[in-house]
């Protein structure tokens, strides 16, 4: 293993869960306010995952309000306190854009049946 | 005081900031270095030290540089570099010198030599828009005019044309350093530096 690689790996995150696109998930952002920090909680569809390594990301969509809201997240960002998994979701595509374009019942995911 | 070090492009990476700012950075082995010479103003009328980087087999060296490190108290090495010093005090001829010469926020020079991407045409080497892809043309990526007819009558000087590209001394200006680990002889700066990864840079303070 060469330096590049160890300097990555040091600063990875193991604390994430195994997540995937489908699955509901719960981001807890920290967020600084002068002097105070406190936990912002993001909870929305996986959209996707992309990359691997240090720059690996993910995207997370959530309806507010009506309007439909998309925010990626660096996977091993140090903004990130912790990332929880409330539901696996049954889909058949690595990306589910087409979530985009479904409003209310139709945006239902089907939740994967636990093995 | 020394300013410079020779070091190796090990490659790029990312860091992230406590705010989760992303910096990109290129990790780079620098030194240890041993002093093989110290030119001093009263020898060879100016200040410089020359530095040696990197391992090389005694059987590959030839008899005047075998001397020459010998005289240096060196084992053989495979690259030498010189680098002027505003004064040689405290520079001795076989005396380490490692990363932590420079330090976290210092700006550095990288010099190295760009990856040879050989006979090139106009458009990668000098960024020519070139023709359309599609619609019936068929010039792509050829220069087209290089100049006007009976007057006069040559090509401008400097023109630009296809060439040799890269493969040429070239210096990234003004880096932060971002880290550095003296114990890994690592110096981690922000943005790219020229030349492929295993290339010998070198560094200096700006």
């Amino acid at each position: 293993m060469d330096a590049r690689e160890m300097i990555a790996l040091e600063q990875m995150r193991v604390d994430m869960p195994e997540f995937r696109a489908g699955d509901t998930v719960k981001v807890h952002v920290r967020i600084k306010e002068g002097e105070k920090e406190r936990l912002q909680v993001f909870e929305g569809v996986v959209m996707r995952r992309r990359g691997d390594g240090m720059g690996a990301s993910f995207t997370v969509r959530k309806v507010s309000y009506g309007v439909g809201v998309e925010r990626i997240f660096p996977l091993h960002s140090p903004i990130i306190d912790h990332v929880d998994l409330i539901t696996q979701g049954r889909v058949r595509q690595g990306r589910i854009y087409y979530l985009r374009a479904l409003r209310g019942k139709a945006a239902r995911i089907k939740e994967k049946k636990r093995v | 005081m020394l300013k410079g070090l020779i070091g190796k492009k090990v490659g790029m990476t990312r860091l992230f900031m406590e705010e989760g700012r992303v910096v990109p950075v290129t990790v780079l082995e620098v030194g240890p270095c041993t002093v093989v010479q110290v030119k001093t103003p009263a020898r060879e009328k100016y200040s410089a030290v020359q530095l040696g980087f990197g391992a090389k087999k005694a059987s590959r060296v030839n008899k005047p540089l075998t001397g020459h490190f010998k005289k240096g108290g060196s084992e053989p090495l495979a690259i030498l570099k010189e680098f002027r010093v505003a004064d040689t005090a405290g520079l001795a001829v076989g005396q380490k010198i490692t990363a932590d010469l420079f330090a976290v926020g210092d700006k550095v020079h990288v010099t190295g030599k760009s990856k040879g991407l050989g006979f090139t045409g106009v458009v990668k080497r000098h960024n020519f828009g070139g023709g359309r892809k599609t619609h019936g043309c068929t010039t792509h990526d050829a220069p087209g005019s290089i100049g006007a007819s009976a007057d006069p009558s040559r090509v401008m000087r400097g023109k630009k044309m296809p060439g040799q590209h890269g493969n040429q001394q070239r210096q990234a200006r003004n880096l932060k350093v971002v880290d550095v680990r003296p114990d890994m002889n690592l110096v981690l700066v922000k943005g790219a530096v020229p030349g492929a990864i295993g290339g010998i840079v070198f560094l200096e303070k700006a």
